[in-house]
């Protein structure tokens, strides 16, 4: 496995809460693993919202000081360099916003290109990520506004707080024809850990990436 | 398995004012609604339909009322200030009875403010949002499926009443995402509409649209004969969400996200014994007064807690419509604040002691 792990893909892909859990799961079989928040086109719903989960679980949090703030700055934190320079660091990246927000991405492509993984997050139940076609078209835009290539696919099919074991067998097909498509493995996919159980995968969909901590309970979600 | 997908309240206004038949948007971006323009990028070309980002806001509402005029359906969105940028354009609207939907995904204020979720521009929306005799109709939607079927209701009424219809939304319903049924949305209903410039063909007279009068006599009969269609909306159109009000002794007024958290709120109080219920406004303007009187009237209500994300704005409206029959208090939050479930349950035992 490469040392830096770089989640991608369209907004509201999921890349947040895989890139949280990712790094939550490494934390267990390494001592240095750091989250980098590379999100510079989303005003909320930002990995700073964990960082008190990720405090707790050993992970560092690099991320904007104004996540989550009224200061509307496209920022990269000067402390991104070390994810490039500290070869005993086991990096995950939460790369933002699209092929725009993938451009952030770009000024470290060149030293990231032989010690980073780049997967793309898809999830067929985004209305703009629904088909083959409209995949292809992301994919391309993410590498070259990154100026990196994709490894594989990470299979996040989910429909929110309704997901259900249902919702993400249904789209088992769809995600693998979009991957023979597209030439990229399915190198994992996403199941909720309460769903688990009722979803049987097969090699060609990957390793299982068990997603253990969802989103935060918000104030407004209904019981 | 039904046919749904995980939408952000902004993409699902967007989409849904594409299956509505809106193939014209202009916008300037502002956050938190810039998803719907850049949603509207990525679709309208494949559609043929228009996507502009304008040069401002105020080109972009006055691209609305070019569209709008000749009969297609034509949206605009923005945020706060870039509303306020637009309340000129959206006068004339109404002056030249237009038909036209303009979304407000609201953040904190006033002035640049923030852009964190606020409530701050009820005022704005429903007094006014620009000079002169004349209303919006405004939609508050309080979850991503319903900000899709509130999408393709605001063109209905529109097009129905010959009137500009505002989608008022919030920064945490605008980014937030939910599963939407795109099978069991609402189908949008479209009008003739002969009074738009679509080119007489020379087969006959001209259509006008205008909105400057050359004599007071006639504007008057023009605002008149408008007011005569804001009373049958406000008689048609009224929409409001009752919960729990059967036994309640507390009422709780709420809209958008204030009002899910509310729910939570009152499950809370209801637990300890304490009998609260919810009147959710849906539309704005009309207000939803008729049932906070005959709820204010009743003999078990004891007071009524208006939740909103601004320093009290339409608590004017419940204390207008229960004419104070019983004490309404303040449970607010500003400038990009959301008050917890803890906060509102606090309110509402005050409420119920009478203090």
């Amino acid at each position: 496995m490469a040392r830096i792990t770089i989640f991608a893909g369209h907004y509201g892909s999921g890349k947040t809460t895989l890139a949280v859990n990712f790094a939550v799961a490494l934390r267990r079989s390494h001592a240095n693993v750091a989250l980098c928040d590379m999100d510079i086109v989303n005003p909320y719903f930002r990995t700073a919202d964990h960082a008190n989960l990720l405090e707790a679980a050993g992970v560092q949090l690099i991320g904007s000081p104004y996540a989550n703030t009224n200061v509307e700055m496209p920022w990269i934190p000067a402390e991104a360099q070390r994810i490039v320079d500290d070869k005993s660091l086991r990096a995950v990246i939460d790369l933002g916003g699209d092929d725009t927000g993938a451009l952030a991405l770009g000024r470290f492509a060149p030293q990231l290109i032989d010690q980073a993984e780049m997967l793309l997050v898809v999830n067929p139940c985004r209305p703009l990520t629904r088909g083959v076609r409209d995949l292809t078209e992301m994919r391309f835009g993410i590498e070259n506004a990154a100026g990196l290539a994709f490894a594989g696919i990470v299979n996040n099919t989910n429909l929110g707080a309704e997901t259900t074991a249902q919702t993400i067998t249904a789209h088992l097909p769809l995600v693998r024809e979009a991957a023979r498509a597209m030439r990229l493995p399915i190198i994992r996919t996403a199941v909720w850990k309460n769903l688990s159980d009722q979803i049987t995968l097969t090699e060609q969909d990957g390793q299982t990436l068990l997603v253990e901590r969802y989103h935060h309970k918000d104030v407004w979600a209904i019981d | 398995m039904a046919n749904k997908v995980l939408m952000k309240g902004n993409e699902a206004i967007a989409e849904a004012a594409i299956r509505a038949g809106c193939r014209h948007y202009f916008g300037y971006p502002i956050t938190p609604q810039t998803e719907i323009a850049a949603y509207m990028a990525k679709r309208m070309p494949k559609i043929d339909g228009t996507f502009l980002q304008a040069e401002s806001e105020i080109a972009a509402i006055n691209m609305v009322y070019g569209a709008a005029a000749a009969g297609v359906r034509a949206m605009t969105s923005s945020s706060s200030p870039g509303i306020a940028l637009k309340s000129e354009g959206i006068s004339y609207l109404a002056g030249s009875d237009l038909p036209a939907v303009v979304v407000n995904i609201q953040r904190g204020g006033p002035g640049l403010g923030g852009i964190q979720p606020s409530q701050a521009d009820y005022f704005q929306a429903t007094k006014g949002g620009g000079h002169g005799d004349f209303h919006l109709v405004v939609l508050a939607p309080n979850g991503v499926q319903e900000m899709y079927d509130m999408t393709s209701l605001a063109f209905d009424i529109a097009d129905k009443y010959r009137v500009t219809s505002m989608l008022l939304s919030d920064g945490i319903l605008g980014q937030m995402m939910e599963a939407v049924d795109l099978d069991a949305a609402r189908t949008s209903e479209c009008v003739a509409k002969p009074w738009a410039l679509t080119g007489t063909k020379g087969e006959r007279a001209p259509n006008i649209i205008n909105s400057l009068y050359m004599n007071p006599e006639d504007l008057e009969r023009t605002n008149l004969d408008r007011f005569a269609r804001y009373a049958q909306i406000e008689q048609n159109e009224t929409r409001f969400e009752q919960y729990l009000t059967d036994d309640a002794e507390v009422i709780v007024v709420a809209y958008g996200a204030p009002a899910r958290i509310a729910k939570n709120a009152i499950a809370k109080v209801r637990a300890q014994g304490v009998k609260a219920g919810l009147i959710r406004p849906i539309t704005l303007w009309p207000f939803p007064k008729a049932i906070l009187a005959e709820l204010a009237s009743r003999k078990q209500t004891k007071a009524l807690v208006c939740v909103e994300l601004s320093m009290g704005q339409m608590i004017e409206d419940v204390e207008l419509a229960t004419r104070c029959a019983k004490p309404v208090l303040l449970c607010a939050r500003t400038g990009g604040m959301v008050p917890t479930p803890e906060e509102i349950v606090t309110k509402i035992l005050q409420a119920e002691r009478g203090a």
